[in-house]
């Protein structure tokens, strides 16, 4: 073969492949436009930035919650590379099944990605972040974040400040994507209600990482990046002295108390109990303290005071006054006689007959049975329904038969029966004032929560009207700007009603039924209620405002099956008053013991006949 | 021994300008790879792209030294040189430090070169000396064809021993030398079928293969006049290719080596394996890819710089051209590459001497071997074989072996007018 020809064969070998080789880059380079996405795959890591969570603190700037770092370890699975299994275990101190069990466990998760991080081991401890930090490098594709988590310089007021948690798929797929597995999120309280405020906003930070994952410098120089928004800080109206004196006082008792500044509705304690620590429920334990809480037959995740329903008993009385005098069927000179009962209905001895003023003194059932007979039997209107159906809307614009509205997850309603219910049980025109005559004393069809009782005082404290409820007082140092909590809520009684009712209530403290309550130098108006209910011994409740002239603190006390409400109830608010008009709480050493000290949790018995 | 009449001017310098190029390319392309904001001095010689700088001074020191020296030198000492390679890659198996599974490698000090690269040259002056000899005729002689593959396969078996494949290979390319010196191109041409068979029989089932030939031979011959001689012929020739079919799969399955099988497999499309033997390949072609028509522009690539790439200095070494000079780097890359390869062989052809000119084929010919295997590699269009791009890839023995390469030829080039003179 010719040689030249030879050369030029060579030649076009050469240049066949320069061509392939060409069209091969033409089709990498330009035509497929995937290469550059996998290339950003790649480099880019979108780094999610905390933002500290909001502080929480009392009505007087007292700290009650803060933050506290926590390491979280996290992994992206799809970039773990050539792990030393044995090594990771051993720096994490878990066994390798425990570390099988691990990755099953992720992958199982809703949402699994292997291209997401998702957090390995929730919260280790700082000797094992610094030995893990050293040896990041060997562990491709894991991770720690720095995060914070809820501590509780105070253990109380659990259930107003509510606790995180890790969000739920649910939290996920309703926050549009912006919550990713393991954020933490307000579950309950004041931590869920005000969950924007709290939470600020969570910050991203693109960073290039080389092929070991180690961060090589910000991406564009940050241009995409996103700084985080702190929380803001939340000072709820809580007072926290008279918080923690009002869970002292009812420690080993089963009840709540609630008080309320009539002049603004801000709640100053709302005491549940029995309750349990908040700092209880942070950490990497918190789901098993929550079963534990959730299975303790106490109940103390129950948050009495906003949602449990109870017969008011006889503080309904005032209620039952201020509604007979605004139909017009009672006047302050409006005299019953009473021997020992009305009807079925029985009392305790006492002077008889007796005018509106001395009947709430004493609480002479038979007064309020008539006064409500008359209420239900007014011959003002043509059925015994729309007589009851006033009788509704004036307990209902006291706040009762409905939730407030309190910033708290999980108020009730109480219980407010309309007509349509006893029409139905008894049938249209089949019942009337004797049917039902025992809601003339606070019993029968009617639950009211502490919340509702508290508020109906305060409504009276103010003669006629009420703040709605509530636990925040400022948000990042400014007011509530809710408009509900700056809005009267009218009752349906005209003012001028007020004063003598008033007047019954601090005759009662005075020399009626809870002489106990008696503060020297400060007047008090209150009302005892001792209430049958079907779970055993009588309730002890009491509800006050003081002082009678410009009330500072209304309050509603109730401490389950315990006996008359003068009993428990009223020396504990009484104790309470003192402490947030005084400052002091220990002028009645005796007393306070007493109060302090009384173990109420075994004490059970059966419901027996009750007359005040 | 430095010739009296040796003037620079003789040198091609075009062919001296391309090698500097391509060098200097190639330190920035190492520089790239390695380059950090922390460290932006290229002459820090603890990095790679100063010992890179050190070694194109090493080289173009030895480069003078050869240009210096007189020709009759190469052709004198041939078959000495091409011994000191076989005892160097003899003790190499004997005494080598094994680096990344092939134990190919010298250490001295820290000085670490690999006898193989010496050898391409020292094969490649022997086979001139042997070829170029007085009454030798390649074409006709079956003594002289046997006794010129003996010179190509000694060293090929050694460093097929010191498992390194890659070098291995690149001895075949010495078939083009061959072809060019009366290697009838059937040859040629079968060793090209002989690759395609290979490859369809790894994908596609024996049978339909060798259905497929029986079907083109019988089509084969009723087209042509056939003779009884013919027919024979095809006939012994579909039956050793039918041969093979069936015994590249025991091949493939029982003497490869897991690895090689993998490479092949994920070549061929066959395994899908992104992080494991696919997972080079892929990632160079993300970084090629990426660099779009104009590149990101000298040290932004993030695939090389970020090392998604591996072996991005020295086999991966193109990645680096691909993303940061994109496409239109790419082929002015590639053009001038092949420029380079032209204008070698346009320097063989003009030789007068059988020695420079079968010396100046070998050069082309290995060049152009690594170069296809290479880019292709990096394209994904050949199979993972580890050797380095001439004058690109960072690596000091590497650079130096090629340099020798190419300075010898331009040497034995630059005689050219003296011989003229002399023979006129």
């Amino acid at each position: 073969m010719n040689s030249s020809i030879k050369q030029k064969t060579l030649l076009i070998i050469f240049i066949s492949v320069a061509l392939v080789y060409i069209v091969r880059l033409f089709y990498l380079q330009v035509v497929d436009s995937s290469y550059v996405f996998y290339a950003q795959n790649n480099v880019l890591q979108e780094q999610t930035i905390y933002p500290a969570r909001g502080l929480i603190y009392d009505r007087n700037g007292e700290l009650l919650v803060y933050n506290d770092a926590i390491y979280d370890l996290s992994v992206i699975p799809d970039q773990v590379k050539n792990l030393d299994t044995l090594e990771f275990c051993k720096v994490l101190n878990i066994s390798k099944e425990e570390f099988i069990a691990t990755f099953a466990r992720l992958k199982r998760q809703k949402g699994y990605s292997k291209w997401k991080p998702i957090v390995f081991q929730r919260q280790i401890t700082i000797p094992t972040y610094a030995a893990f930090q050293e040896k990041l490098f060997d562990f491709q594709g894991f991770f720690v974040e720095v995060r914070t988590d809820r501590k509780y310089k105070h253990n109380n007021a659990a259930h107003v400040m509510g606790y995180i948690g890790e969000v739920t798929e649910n939290d996920i797929e309703k926050s549009d994507g912006y919550y990713r597995m393991g954020d933490f999120i307000g579950i309950s309280g004041v931590e869920r209600i005000y969950e924007k405020d709290l939470g600020g906003v969570k910050g991203t930070r693109y960073v290039l990482v080389d092929s070991k994952n180690r961060t090589q410098g910000r991406y564009k120089n940050g241009e995409f990046d996103t700084a985080a928004t702190a929380g803001k800080d939340i000072h709820l109206s809580i007072d926290q002295e008279l918080q923690a004196l009002g869970e002292a006082l009812l420690q080993n008792k089963t009840g709540s108390v609630v008080a309320i500044e009539p002049r603004t509705g801000e709640v100053l304690a709302l005491v549940s109990s029995p309750s349990y620590d908040p700092n209880l429920m942070v950490g990497r334990e918190r789901g098993n303290r929550y079963m534990e809480l959730l299975n303790d037959p106490s109940k103390p995740l129950f948050n009495r005071p906003i949602s449990a329903p109870y017969p008011p008993g006889s503080i309904f009385k005032v209620i039952v006054s201020l509604m007979g005098q605004q139909e017009k069927v009672l006047n302050q000179n409006t005299t019953y006689g009473c021997n020992h009962g009305y009807l079925f209905v029985g009392c305790h001895p006492h002077s008889s007959p007796l005018a509106l003023r001395g009947a709430i003194a004493v609480s002479c059932n038979a007064y309020f049975c008539q006064v409500y007979r008359s209420i239900i039997n007014n011959p003002k209107y043509k059925h015994v329904e729309d007589a009851y159906t006033e009788f509704y809307k004036h307990a209902y614009s006291f706040g009762m038969g409905h939730a407030l509205g309190i910033d708290l997850f999980g108020e009730g309603q109480g219980v407010l029966k309309k007509a349509t219910y006893f029409d139905k049980i008894y049938g249209r025109y089949r019942w009337q004032a004797l049917t039902t005559i025992s809601m003339g004393i606070g019993q029968g069809e009617l639950g009211i929560t502490p919340l509702q009782m508290a508020n109906a005082t305060a409504a009276i404290a103010n003669r006629g009207y009420f703040y709605t409820p509530h636990i925040v007082k400022k948000i990042n140092h400014r007011a509530n700007p809710n408009p509900k909590f700056t809005t009267k809520n009218w009752t349906t009684i005209d003012t001028s009603y007020f004063p003598v009712v008033i007047d019954g209530m601090q005759d009662v403290i005075e020399n009626g039924t809870a002489r106990i309550a008696k503060i020297p130098g400060i007047e008090i108006c209150g009302k005892t209620g001792t209430a049958q209910n079907p779970h055993g011994k009588d309730h002890s409740i009491f509800f006050a405002f003081a002082p009678k002239h410009n009330p500072r603190i209304a309050i509603a006390v109730v401490v389950e099956n315990s006996g008359f409400g003068a009993t428990w109830a009223a020396p504990i608010a009484s104790l309470m008053m003192e402490q947030y008009l005084t400052g002091k709480h220990d002028t009645r050493k005796a007393l306070l013991e007493r109060m302090l000290n009384g173990n109420l949790t075994h004490r059970n018995d059966s419901a027996r006949f009750k007359t005040q | 021994m430095i010739a009296p009449d040796s003037k620079p001017s003789r040198i091609d310098w075009i062919t001296l300008v391309l090698y500097y190029f391509l060098v200097i390319v190639g330190l920035l392309c190492v520089y790239a790879s390695v380059y950090k904001e922390t460290s932006p001095n290229i002459w820090d010689t603890t990095e790679n792209y100063g010992k890179q700088l050190i070694w194109i001074g090493i080289s173009s020191f030895v480069g003078l030294m050869i240009l210096l020296i007189d020709e009759k030198f190469f052709y004198a000492f041939a078959y000495p040189i091409f011994g000191i390679s076989i005892l160097l890659l003899i003790a190499v198996l004997v005494a080598g430090t094994t680096v990344k599974g092939s134990s190919s490698w010298i250490e001295i000090g820290s000085f670490r070169m690999q006898p193989a690269e010496f050898a391409k040259f020292g094969t490649a002056l022997a086979l001139a000396r042997f070829l170029s000899g007085y009454n030798v005729n390649y074409e006709k002689d079956r003594k002289i064809q046997l006794f010129s593959a003996g010179i190509i396969l000694l060293p090929m078996i050694i460093i097929l021993l010191q498992n390194e494949t890659g070098s291995t290979l690149v001895f075949t390319s010495f078939i083009f030398v061959l072809y060019r010196e009366g290697l009838p191109g059937w040859i040629l041409f079968a060793g090209f079928m002989l690759i395609v068979i290979s490859v369809l029989a790894l994908m596609v089932p024996p049978l339909y293969i060798i259905s497929g030939m029986v079907v083109m031979a019988i089509l084969f011959l009723f087209f042509v006049r056939r003779t009884k001689q013919l027919i024979l012929i095809t006939t012994g020739i579909i039956i050793l290719a039918s041969l093979m079919v069936s015994s590249i799969d025991y091949v493939f399955e029982n003497v490869m080596q897991a690895h090689q099988r993998t490479r092949i497999n994920v070549l061929l499309g066959k395994e899908v394996d992104i992080k494991g033997a696919g997972y080079n390949v892929q990632q160079s072609k993300i970084a090629i890819g990426s660099g779009g028509f104009w590149g990101k522009g000298f040290l932004q690539g993030t695939q090389n710089k970020f090392r998604f790439v591996p072996e991005q200095s020295t086999d991966f070494i193109f990645c680096t051209i691909g993303e940061e000079f994109g496409f239109f780097g790419s082929i002015i890359f590639v053009i001038l590459y092949i420029y380079l390869l032209y204008r070698l062989l346009m320097m063989a052809e003009r030789q007068r001497q059988k020695f420079n000119r079968i010396y100046g084929y070998s050069v082309v010919s290995i060049l152009f071997f690594h170069f296809v295997i290479n880019v292709g590699m990096t394209l994904g269009i050949m199979p993972v074989i580890g050797i380095p791009l001439p004058f690109i890839s960072y690596g000091g023995s590497a650079l130096l072996s090629f340099t020798i390469l190419l300075f010898i030829f331009i040497r034995l080039d630059a005689n050219r007018v003296n011989e003229l003179r002399n023979f006129s």
